[in-house]
């Protein structure tokens, strides 16, 4: 699977991948300015969110309950879904000025997923499952160099996320959840984005095991340099993150009314 | 190039891990597939070896009769015997200038229901079959006396004959079983054996018009004479010149002879005679099973469209398990376009190999099938891979699945923009 870009998005994508200016630099992770969104069925906006940001390589804990609006801020900062009103800019590029392929591009280039379950194609082995990304991104395929290749790196990480050898040329589907989630938190970490988007990623998982998974990701993602949104409906997770937000709070939203996913 | 590749790849191993469904989607086209080429198959090649029946043949002259009934009489020896043509006609053919050969046929006895042909001699130097090859001895040799027999090499097969072997012929196409009127009074001896040839000669017994008219000689109206018998040995004491023969192939010194030649036919004095073209009756003979061909291969095509369907409605139902493996691809950075590509190149995966191995089957089958297909129905299967036409109704196969593969494609299109990066599933 090491393979490359989409050649047909290099032109949109070139303006992203190359060395970001000074002032881009300077801009943080995420930043979303008097925002509002409503899917097309609905009335009234799900989520309005006045102002919010995420500085470079800041881990926040984003609670919401169920209903709140989460997946549909998934939707909008991974660029599938765009605003009716307002800004969501991704390390300073504002999204609605980008083609949608463009949009594609950066989403594969800059941000790492993680979603609450089968986060994986069940028929390809894990180490497979976690070098995807380097089959869409030029970038993130590059950055895997310092640990040789992306091959090199899925092991590195793989090992650093604690999942046996023996299993990383087994088919993903026949792992075990919390193995999967962390062959998942592997392929968010690979070529190292500068963003990544967990969506409770521990809900699968056993109570026990969700604090050390959260811990594992937060280390994970600082050994990264990458800066952590983690949703998620369950306080006791937030203790080990830089800052706790509430979506209630910042979203003027018409909440539990008419989410879009349950 | 790269990303391509990669969602390629992507797409063969998830068709991998669905193979048991998609392997019956492509056991469906595949055999819908080997439907079509085979029907296309046998009706380019049934054409083939009917005109390779009279290849060299520039006239065929009957008495007055249907075109097509004549071919089909004195080519392939099928159908009821038509009205005879008398001697005198057929030397006056003959003997026109612009004949080169003229060869007499006499049809109307039998052999364990095998064609008895009475002709001359001659029909062994001038008969052409195929590519205008001319007729070639396995063992044997031609006949030059009474009761002597030249078997066609299926005649020889099937009945286990060789050169030696005494037959005795029954009057009539058919054995009429118990009925029969045989002529076991007047033996033939085979002398010599045809090798094969792909046309109704390998099916049919050669014999001297000479021998028909002696085995006749004591016959009348159809029935022996009662009380009147000439035995074997004394036939040659009579004049065995026949009086009448059933129909005359004609070869011309040149062709552009042809239209002069069937107007002297046409025209001809004596009795109401026609002289057919052979080419062209076989067109009218075309154009009368024309019509079954197209609906075969029509029904065929349905086939081919319900399979390239269902391949299409396979990858639709798989479409909701697979919403998940879709938004994966999409939080990846896969694009609407990529996930389009995805599907249709599934799409195409199973129906290019479906109507490959279609192909493959049809030949495969086709070598198999065809020495029964030849002694069955005298239909030369050229054996081989698919060419002409065949090439063409294989990519109207596949660009069919890719019409059909377009549908799933824009069902997951829409579906990806819908879902954005968390599906409803």
């Amino acid at each position: 699977m090491a393979s490359g870009p989409r050649e047909w998005h290099r032109s949109s994508r070139r303006s992203i991948g190359k060395p970001l200016p000074t002032t881009m630099i300077a801009s943080p992770a995420l930043r979303i300015a008097d925002m509002s969104f409503a899917w097309p069925t609905q009335a009234a906006p799900c989520l309005d969110i006045a102002a919010f940001e995420l500085a470079r390589g800041e881990r926040v804990f984003l609670h919401g309950p169920s209903g709140s609006g989460k997946s549909t801020l998934l939707a909008l900062l991974g660029g599938v879904a765009l605003p009716q009103r307002g800004n969501i800019e991704v390390l300073g590029h504002e999204l609605s000025k980008l083609s949608a392929s463009a949009r594609d591009a950066l989403r594969a280039d800059h941000v790492g997923f993680l979603f609450q379950q089968f986060n994986l194609l069940p028929w390809l082995p894990a180490i497979d499952n976690v070098l995807l990304p380097c089959a869409f991104s030029a970038r993130r395929r590059e950055q895997t160099n310092s640990a040789g290749s992306p091959l090199l790196e899925a092991e590195r990480l793989l090992a650093q996320l604690d999942l046996d050898r023996s299993l990383w040329h087994q088919s993903a589907g026949s792992l075990s959840v919390g193995q999967q989630q962390r062959v998942a938190a592997a392929r968010a970490l690979i070529g190292r984005p500068e963003i990544v988007i967990a969506d409770e990623p521990t809900s699968a998982l056993d109570a026990e095991r969700q604090q050390a998974f959260v811990d594992l990701l937060l280390q994970e993602t600082a050994a990264a340099g990458a800066a952590l949104i983690f949703v998620s409906h369950d306080h006791r997770l937030a203790g080990h993150f830089d800052r706790s937000v509430a979506l209630e709070a910042i979203s003027r939203g018409t909440t539990g009314m008419s989410e879009k996913s349950a | 190039m790269n990303a391509l590749l990669s969602i390629l790849k992507l797409a063969v191993r998830s068709a991998w891990s669905r193979r048991g469904t998609l392997g019956l989607m492509l056991a469906s086209i595949m055999l819908s597939t080997a439907l079509l080429l085979a029907i296309e198959r046998v009706r380019v090649d049934t054409r083939q070896s009917f005109r390779q029946s009279v290849a060299g043949v520039d006239l065929v002259v009957g008495a007055r009769t249907g075109a097509t009934q004549l071919m089909l009489h004195a080519v392939f020896h099928s159908g009821s015997g038509a009205l005879p043509l008398r001697w005198d006609s057929y030397q006056a053919i003959a003997t026109h200038p612009a004949t080169d050969w003229a060869l007499p046929l006499s049809l109307g006895d039998s052999h364990r229901n095998q064609a008895v042909l009475g002709t001359s001699a001659d029909y062994f130097r001038h008969f052409r079959h195929g590519d205008r090859q001319p007729l070639r001895f396995r063992e044997g040799r031609p006949f030059d006396k009474l009761f002597e027999a030249v078997l066609g090499s299926e005649v020889a097969e099937r009945l286990g004959y060789a050169n030696g072997q005494k037959i005795v012929l029954s009057h009539g196409l058919t054995d009429g079983g118990a009925l029969a009127t045989g002529h076991d009074d007047k033996p033939f001896v085979v002398v010599g054996i045809l090798a094969p040839t792909g046309t109704p000669v390998d099916r049919t017994i050669h014999v001297s018009l000479e021998s028909i008219t002696a085995l006749h000689l004591d016959w009348v109206a159809g029935t022996p004479m009662s009380g009147f018998h000439i035995p074997a040995a004394m036939v040659g004491k009579f004049d065995l010149t026949p009086k009448e023969i059933s129909a005359v192939l004609v070869g011309l010194r040149q062709r552009t002879d042809v239209f002069r030649m069937q107007r002297f036919v046409n025209e001809f004095r004596g009795e109401a005679l026609i002289a057919v073209l052979p080419g062209v009756a076989l067109d009218e003979l075309w154009q009368a099973i024309g019509i079954m061909e197209r609906t075969l291969l029509g029904v065929s095509a349905l086939v081919v469209l319900i399979g390239l369907c269902g391949l299409a409605a396979t990858l639709l139902a798989g479409l909701n398990e697979r919403r998940r493996e879709l938004a994966i691809l999409r939080a990846l950075g896969a694009g609407p376009g990529q996930i389009f590509a995805l599907l249709m190149i599934e799409g195409m995966l199973v129906t290019t190999a479906g109507a490959m191995l279609g192909a493959l089957l049809v030949s495969f089958a086709g070598a198999l099938a065809a020495p029964w297909l030849l002694s069955a129905f005298g239909i030369v299967l050229n054996p081989g891979l698919p060419s002409g036409n065949e090439f063409a109704l294989l990519a109207g196969v596949v660009a069919t699945g890719l019409l059909a593969s377009m549908i799933p494609g824009w069902r997951a299109w829409r579906m990806s923009l819908a879902d954005g990066l968390t599906p409803r599933a």
